[in-house]
């Protein structure tokens, strides 16, 4: 059997490496934008200059033959799923059995006049890195529009480089759509510590041409005429599946797919970004555009293709992120607007750059999130806690277990309980429990 | 929004280029070095223990001065940014020519010391040796060598980069704590208190230096200064035997090899301070890990074989070792088990039971074609300690640890020898696979495999290759610097000792994974 997977991004690479290893199908990996696999999120430091390209690539580039995974440089145009092949814009088509498609999504545009022009890009592929770089040659200042992670990450790029930027964001407090409050606003001090300008409650109105197609100002909402020789857009993304058009694959947002991430059509499925969850988990969007997600229905699938079904369940939500110096972790279900049977222990460092957020349950008392900002906790223990609805007191008394902080740095636990205990009248106190070999008792690995 | 900046470049607190006070800090470091080169030139001018403390002190006022600027006018955390666009840090010209002249300075250093200045057969000392003579009388009454002239550069340098370090990492406690550690043993145990200890009549003795790194531990001009050198001798001779046999082991089962590659050790030190702008250089290749493997082991069992012999001609007048003797048994009982252990450590997975017969025979095997092909050179069926000796001194004291170990790197990396040379790192490494707490834990799934946990990994190792996967990572020659938990952007590696998984640190189970039926963590 042969399995085509358009896309080497971490979907599709994490489905070919599954069904290699459940498999001895032939496997081919076709991608327009890299010869091999690299790790889209660190392309940022490829620009900052913490590492090389080739620093990204999580695997050295003999292991793909090694384990017989084909690999196609080539722009596939035309799905054609009744004959079952590819038609690609330059060279032969190629025909598949099953075909897997992991397109990932492009950079939103909202219809601004101007948008289209020269020097400006969003950053999501190797080619937007390099654009970056071409237009970063005498760059005076660039414009970043939109308030999300990639916003801030391109804005720490030119930062890097000493380049001025601004970064126009719609909303009052940066990502504050998804981030509660206190969090949102330590990220909005952090941006400006570093001295980049953020400009909170201003949109893009235009950009404006230089006369030879090139941007060369943005003009704001607000009438201001800001100068610049670059433009990011990183007002969110959206699935690439304009090229199915034709192909009678169920779309929405996203390519349609069930449980088992098959598509509409037989022996064609999709995963990760460009792929949309008709039945979403409670609580769980359709589309959710993040590496991790991407990983595990590269895996689902690979089990799916293999014979082994295996429904696509994302589990306990996680995901983290770092705003300029802050890290950032959630697990579990935390809601920029706290909803009525949600409780909250917020605890901020006095330095506000570190924080500590515990959701738990008004009602029943049971654990529903993590949020952290400049601390680290374990996945697994904030996972086990919340999958087993384990009450709030107990999670306190045991705060320790879930640090995941270097050797010898200061401990918050103690001040958590301390806002806790103040908030219900208690007097709970922490064990001082926190080891390794504690933390491997409780998970009973 | 009208008050808001509206160029922030002049609010930009990360200045492009050095600023006048960094240009200043550094042509004071210059003016230091270049008294020594005066010195070294051999004007007599500047030999005056005055010049020799305003050099070493502008050296190091003027490092600390520059990373000062350089770190504490930005705010605190990681500060990689350009680290592969600079000339020096990524194998540009600049750093070809800091290895060609550190590399020099070594060779010259090792087996030209005469050009250095230093005086032979009662001749008084000249030049740059000359220069350190003030130093040397006040430290342990006599005039200076050529190592302590490298001594106490090496010292200055661990303080002056340890200081730049510290404040380069001034966010993470646990890099802080440890660079103050390399930096009191060095000052104290390496450089002063040996010193010192020689002013009192004691012999030479560093406490932090011991076998197999201190190799010259067991000949016979060691054993024999402490040996005629009263209770203190005795002291000496003990503790440097208990330093490998229970101390040691002690401190690695509990920490694993970090104890002493990166809070203790000379050379570690060096390359943890000095050598930091350099730590992404090292290789992280399966292959360069082939190579590693083969050539740390092969010196491990070198030092072995060539101690063994050694004791041995020490306590038996005929000098050489018959491999027909019956003490030969148990050498070759000794070297098995050693390779043993090697063979083990190079498996992904920690398995000693099985295929134990074969494994047992093959390295048996294996060392009696070692010694066979040691007699067919010799010409003898003998083991030469004296010749082994000379070479160990040459191919391993000397040129490996030192020109290759720090002349490389700007090229290789900072940890070169300790990664591929070090026969301390090996026998750390050995206990810190089989039988200690320490690993780095993976925090579940939230690795995004970008890679700055292994492009900073100075000992080369591919930490991303175990994170992404969710495994914990156990890799022999991991020293625990800890710069891959600081440089990841996720939170997702931690340094941790544990006893109750002590058989199953690897297992490979910790990860995000499907499971037939669901998605889990176990």
């Amino acid at each position: 059997m042969h399995i085509a997977i358009i896309g080497n991004g971490i979907s599709g690479i994490t489905a070919a490496r599954f069904i290699r290893k459940l498999s001895d199908h032939k496997i081919t990996v076709i991608s327009a934008e890299t010869d091999h696999f690299f790790s889209r999120t660190a392309l940022m430091y490829i620009y900052m200059g913490h590492m090389r390209f080739q620093d990204t690539k999580p695997y050295e580039d003999w292991f793909w033959e090694k384990n017989k995974i084909d690999l196609k440089r080539g722009y596939v145009e035309q799905v054609d799923t009744e004959e079952k092949k590819l038609i690609f814009k330059k060279g032969d088509p190629l025909s598949y059995d099953k075909l897997i498609l992991a397109t990932g999504s492009s950079p939103n545009k909202f219809g601004w006049p101007g948008q289209d022009l020269k020097r400006v890009h969003g950053l999501y592929s190797y080619q937007d890195l390099e654009a970056m770089e071409k237009y970063s040659k005498g760059l005076k200042r660039a414009v970043v529009v939109g308030g999300g992670l990639i916003g801030l990450e391109m804005a720490e790029m030119f930062h890097s480089r000493h380049i001025p930027v601004t970064i126009l964001v719609r909303e009052k407090s940066y990502w504050n759509g998804v981030m509660p409050p206190g969090e949102s606003a330590m990220i909005n001090r952090e941006i400006k510590r570093h001295g980049i300008d953020l400009r909170l409650e201003e949109e893009l109105a235009e950009i404006v041409d230089n006369g030879q197609g090139e941007a060369c100002a943005v003009i704001t909402k607000s009438g201001e005429r800001i100068e610049c020789g670059f433009v990011g857009l990183t007002a969110g993304v959206h699935p690439n599946i304009k090229f199915l058009a034709e192909t009678g694959i169920e779309t929405g947002r996203g390519i349609l797919v069930n449980k088992y991430l098959e598509t509409s059509i037989p022996d064609v499925y999709a995963i990760g970004d460009c792929s949309e969850q008709r039945n979403p988990n409670p609580g769980r969007r359709g589309v959710e555009a993040i590496w991790y997600t991407g990983r595990m229905m590269g895996e689902t699938v690979g089990y799916n293709i293999c014979g082994k079904p295996v429904a696509y369940n994302p589990g306990i939500w996680f995901n983290s992120a770092k705003f300029m110096d802050i890290e950032y972790q959630v697990y579990g279900d935390v809601r920029a607007n706290q909803p009525e049977e949600h409780r909250s222990i917020y605890w901020e460092h006095a330095e506000g750059r570190k924080s500590i957020r515990i959701i738990y349950d008004k009602n029943h008392g049971h654990i529903i999130g993590f949020n952290l900002m400049g601390v680290r906790f374990r996945h697994e223990v904030c996972e086990k806690w919340i999958k087993e609805k384990t009450d709030i007191e107990i999670v306190m008394k045991n705060l320790g277990l879930a640090n995941f902080d270097p050797e010898f740095y200061e401990k918050h636990e103690a001040e958590v309980v301390g806002i806790y205990n103040q908030q219900s009248g208690k007097n709970l106190s922490v064990k001082h429990e926190r080891s390794w070999d504690k933390v491997f008792a409780f998970l009973k690995f | 929004m009208s008050q808001v900046q509206k160029s922030m470049s002049l609010a930009n607190p990360a200045p492009p280029f050095t600023d006048l006070i960094q240009k200043i800090a550094a042509a004071i470091g210059g003016v230091g070095l270049l008294f020594m080169v005066i010195a070294l030139s051999g004007n007599g001018a500047i030999q005056n223990s005055i010049w020799l403390y305003t050099a070493l002190a502008l050296i190091m006022g003027g490092t600390v001065v520059y990373s000062w600027r350089a770190y504490m006018t930005l705010p605190e955390g990681i500060k990689n940014n350009g680290v592969w666009f600079d000339s020096l840090s990524s194998k540009g010209l600049w750093a070809w020519v800091l290895g060609i002249v550190l590399t020099g300075f070594y060779v010259v250093l090792y087996w030209y010391p005469q050009y250095l200045g230093l005086g032979k057969d009662g001749v008084a000392n000249s030049g740059l040796v000359a220069f350190f003579d003030p130093l040397s009388m006040a430290l342990k009454g006599t005039p200076a060598s050529e190592w302590f002239v490298y001594g106490t550069l090496y010292t200055v340098a661990i303080l002056a980069f340890g200081i730049k370090f510290i404040l380069k990492y001034r966010h993470n406690k646990y890099q802080v704590v440890r660079t103050i550690s390399v930096m009191f043993f060095q000052l104290g145990f390496a450089f002063l208190l040996p010193e010192i200890m020689q002013k009192l009549n004691h012999p030479y003795y560093s406490f932090t230096n011991m076998w197999p790194l201190n190799y010259y531990f067991f000949y016979d001009w060691n054993l024999d200064g402490l040996l005629n050198a009263g209770n203190v001798g005795m002291f000496m001779l003990f503790f440097g035997l208990a330093m490998v046999f229970i101390i040691s082991p002690t401190l690695t089962y509990f920490y694993g090899k970090r104890w002493y590659c990166s809070w203790v050790c000379g050379c570690g030190g060096l390359a943890e301070t000095a050598g930091d702008p350099f730590r992404h250089l090292s290789d992280k290749s399966l292959k360069a890990w082939k190579i590693e493997r083969w050539m740390i082991h092969g010196v491990l069992v070198f030092v072995t074989l060539m101690t063994v012999a050694v004791i041995y001609s020490y306590f038996n007048s005929d000098r050489n070792l018959l491999i027909t003797k019956p003490i030969s048994i148990g050498l070759i009982i000794l070297l098995g088990g050693l390779v043993i252990a090697i063979v083990q450590a190079n498996k992904k997975e920690i398995n000693l039971s099985k295929d134990k017969l074969s494994t047992i025979i093959s390295a048996i095997v294996g060392v009696i074609l070692l010694l066979a092909i040691l007699a067919f050179i010799t010409g003898n069926f003998v083991i030469d300690g004296g010749m082994l000796r000379g070479w160990y001194g040459f191919f391993i004291g000397a040129a490996f640890s030192g020109v290759v170990g720090v002349g490389f790197y700007p090229l290789m990396g900072s940890r070169v020898w300790c990664r591929f040379g070090c026969p301390m790192a090996a026998l750390l490494g050995l206990q810190q696979k089989f039988f200690s707490r320490f690993r780095i834990t993976t925090n579940g799934g939230q690795c995004i495999s970008c890679g700055n946990c292994s492009t900073y990994c100075e000992m080369g190792i591919d930490v991303r290759a175990y994170a992404q996967k969710g495994q914990n990572i156990v890799r022999a020659s991991c020293v625990g610097c800890g710069i891959c938990a600081a440089v990841c952007p996720r939170g997702v590696l931690k340094l941790e000792n544990g006893s109750v998984d002590l058989k199953n640190k690897t297992t490979e189970l910790k990860a995000i994974h499907i499971a037939e039926g669901d998605v889990r963590i176990l």
